[in-house]
């Protein structure tokens, strides 16, 4: 038989046990004590969890999760004491990692893994849940994204009545999960002005989750999401009640728009660029107004947010400049790479591939990336990481003279050459995967110019 | 000289970076003079034979395998006379397996294959999933490796005497246990094998560029060489990948 292990035993095994793993420099530890719990007694999360007085929030989207939880903490975090996974640690086990953290937190603010989702709702049990996208990523990992999209659907059904649900409506797949819950908050974009002309080349929910039929679009806004119809059968878009109008980008300075819910409209200026990152503002608005959030704290708890970790950020290099942004599947690179040119299209730039696990061990994603508005502004690529060679070819056979491809397997090596070609004052582009861009974050931190993410303010 | 290459449902059949495939064939095709024209066939639209040098079908998600299943049933006759008529195929994952004698899914749902290739295909509960390398030797004598990546639930197993694509040396190939992957006959060539294929195992897409020239007039023109530098390092690289984690069970 085995001995239950008392709770306070096995949180204080556990936390001993990240301190250890940072000590030993083993990076920042975030997951380990939540391994090890998760090892000991999975239950014991259950009830880490049911321990937080206003119990938890959880998002989960295949891209912008880290992001939305960034921007719903900036707004949440006035009026409640958060535990928030901030770092990204979005699986079970980083979920109880924080939990362990957690000590005088009031509300549980979870980012989680798409595939995570079913297990965490059904430990956490959450007041509310937000649900961004699901697009094509790491099918070595996840399998079919009809496969994950089966595990939401049926996480759903069994929530409570009792928690609130917000989905984007301008994805067919997540947007019908509302369809059951009348009460469920609808976010999306109405603003045909933001629209792309045509489905990029990677979109993956084109055919009616009804019917099977091609939908049709009024308008498309980022990779299948958008306003769309099915000429057979008529399924469509539900009705939206958190809503972004009048969008207006300013280069990769910012984005703005008129966010209008329920209880009125309100300008919002984001200090982040991109339509992507209006989808990740509609998610938190609508998480926090199901929390209970007011417009005013809405509105000034996303223009305050600065980008999450490693998504977006820009770091000061001696007298240059990095501009990285995170690259980790089709959809998302090819909004990175729109944000960019929009900007201006850079003459050089450093793209990263790895294929660890957290990666994607299959690289083949990176051949369904629109990377050619790239390739017309480019003089110089330097491709780097442990698949350099690969991401050469992508570049090659999209139309790239093969004397402008640097091939620099080295990250370190690669980003010097970058900063080599880029002149004083200048800022260098940088498109990391995950692991990539850890170890580059690790390399510019190791010369002083950034703070590693485990000590940044949650 | 010109090659006409049939794209089948490029809208449906896109999931592993297919586009990666045909790029290659343009490119490589373009860089010795010759103009590759890709043309879509898709559900409803007619496959007339002989109108193709070179057939690509890629690979779907089962949703979008089922949709397409039945509409490439009404153009087997055009593929199969195709075939017989000199043309050439590339077929790739889902589209290999649509190109054998049928596919049972995890439900026992039968799906019709059009028997292009002499097998059949049953899902099992586990998908295969890593870094594959094999040895082909598509002309006598020469031997030559291809490196690429798997990810399939459909176990295939061959008649006896059909003759497979290559040797696994690393991975799983075409059930985990045979030892073999994909499947030949004659110009056509059916693998789990993406990656994509073609980009960093350009020996296979000049064998295909020669088969279709073929085709269209007669005798295969010997393609003159190009500087392969990446294509070398990117296959070298993938090749130690399924040496060090190819065909590990999950």
């Amino acid at each position: 038989m085995r001995v239950p292990i008392p709770l306070a035993a096995e949180i204080a095994a556990a936390r001993a046990a990240g301190r250890l793993s940072r000590l030993a420099g083993a990076g920042g530890g975030t997951t380990v004590p939540g391994k090890l719990l998760w090892k000991l007694d999975p239950g014991a999360i259950d009830r880490l969890a049911a321990r937080l007085p206003l119990g938890s929030a959880v998002i989960s989207a295949t891209n912008g999760k880290t992001t939305t939880a960034a921007m719903a903490a900036s707004i949440l975090r006035e009026r409640f004491r958060l535990a928030h996974n901030s770092s990204g640690a979005n699986l079970v086990s980083g979920v109880a990692s924080t939990l362990l953290d957690a000590r005088a937190a009031e509300l549980g603010l979870f980012e989680v893994d798409e595939a995570a989702l079913p297990e965490v709702l059904s430990r956490v049990k959450p007041k509310a849940v937000c649900l961004g996208n699901l697009f094509r990523d790491q099918l070595d990992r996840y399998g079919e994204l009809e496969h994950v999209a089966e595990g939401w659907r049926s996480a759903v059904r069994a929530l409570p009545d009792a928690a609130a649900l917000a989905v984007n409506g301008d994805d067919p797949q997540v947007g019908e999960l509302a369809r059951q819950r009348p009460e469920a908050l609808v976010f999306g974009v109405d603003d045909p002005s933001a629209a792309r002309l045509s489905l990029q080349h990677a979109a993956d929910s084109k055919y009616c989750v009804r019917c099977g039929a091609p939908y049709e679009y009024a308008a498309v806004y980022v990779g299948h999401l958008g306003d769309y119809r099915c000429p057979a059968c008529g399924h469509s878009r539900p009705p939206l009640n958190v809503v972004a109008r009048e969008i207006a980008v300013d280069g990769l300075e910012s984005v703005s728009f008129r966010l209008v819910t329920p209880t009125g409209a309100q300008t919002v200026r984001l200090g982040v660029p991109g339509l992507y990152n209006v989808y990740n503002a509609l998610a938190a608005a609508s998480l926090a107004l199901s929390l209970g959030a007011g417009p005013e704290e809405i509105v000034s708890g996303l223009e305050s947010f600065s980008a999450a970790f490693g998504r977006f950020e820009r770091i000061t290099v001696g007298d240059r400049g990095l501009l990285m942004l995170l690259i980790k599947n089709p959809a998302g690179a090819n909004e990175a790479v729109r944000t960019i040119v929009d900007a201006g299209a850079p003459a050089v730039a450093v793209i990263a591939l790895n294929d660890a696990i957290a990666d994607g061990r299959d690289v083949s994603w990176i051949w369904d990336v629109d990377f050619e508005p790239l390739i017309g502004g480019l003089t110089r690529l330097v491709a780097t990481g442990d698949r350099a060679a690969e991401l050469a070819l992508r570049f090659k056979y999209g139309g790239l003279d093969a004397n402008a491809i640097e091939v620099v397997p080295s990250l370190e090596a690669a980003l010097d050459r970058g900063l080599e070609l880029t002149p004083p004052g200048g800022e260098l582009v940088v498109l990391p995967t995950y692991t990539a861009m850890l170890a580059l974050r690790q390399v510019v931190g190791g010369r002083g110019f950034v703070r590693p993410y485990w000590e940044r303010a949650a | 000289m010109k090659i006409v290459v049939g794209h089948l449902y490029p809208d449906y059949l896109n999931i592993y970076a297919d586009r990666g495939n045909i790029a290659v064939l343009l490119q490589r095709a373009a860089w010795r003079g010759h103009e590759l024209e890709v043309r879509s066939v898709s559900v409803g639209e007619p496959l007339h034979s002989g109108e193709h040098d070179l057939l690509y079908v890629g690979g779907g998600q089962d949703r979008e395998q089922a949709l397409v299943a039945q509409d490439l049933v009404a153009k087997a006759d055009g593929v199969r006379e195709s075939v017989a008529g000199g043309a050439a195929v590339l077929a790739v994952c889902g589209g290999y397996q649509l190109l054998g004698r049928s596919y049972r899914d995890l439900h026992g749902a039968d799906l019709p294959g059009i028997g292009l290739f002499p097998f059949d295909t049953v899902a099992g509960e586990t998908r295969m999933i890593g870094d594959v390398l094999l040895e082909c030797e598509l002309e006598p004598g020469v031997r030559r490796t291809l490196a690429g990546f798997e990810n399939h639930a459909g176990r295939t197993r061959l008649d006896p005497g059909a003759e497979p694509l290559g040797r696994v040396i690393a991975g799983f190939g075409n059930d985990g246990e045979s030892g073999f992957e994909g499947c030949r006959a004659g110009r056509a060539v059916g693998t789990y094998l993406h990656g994509p294929l073609l980009p960093r195992n350009p020996w296979l897409a000049d064998w295909l560029l020669a088969q279709a020239l073929a085709h269209r007039y007669g005798e295969a023109p010997k393609l003159q060489p190009l500087a392969d530098d990446f294509e070398t390092e990117a296959h070298a690289v993938s090749a130690r990948r399924a040496e060090t984690r190819g065909g590990r069970r999950r």
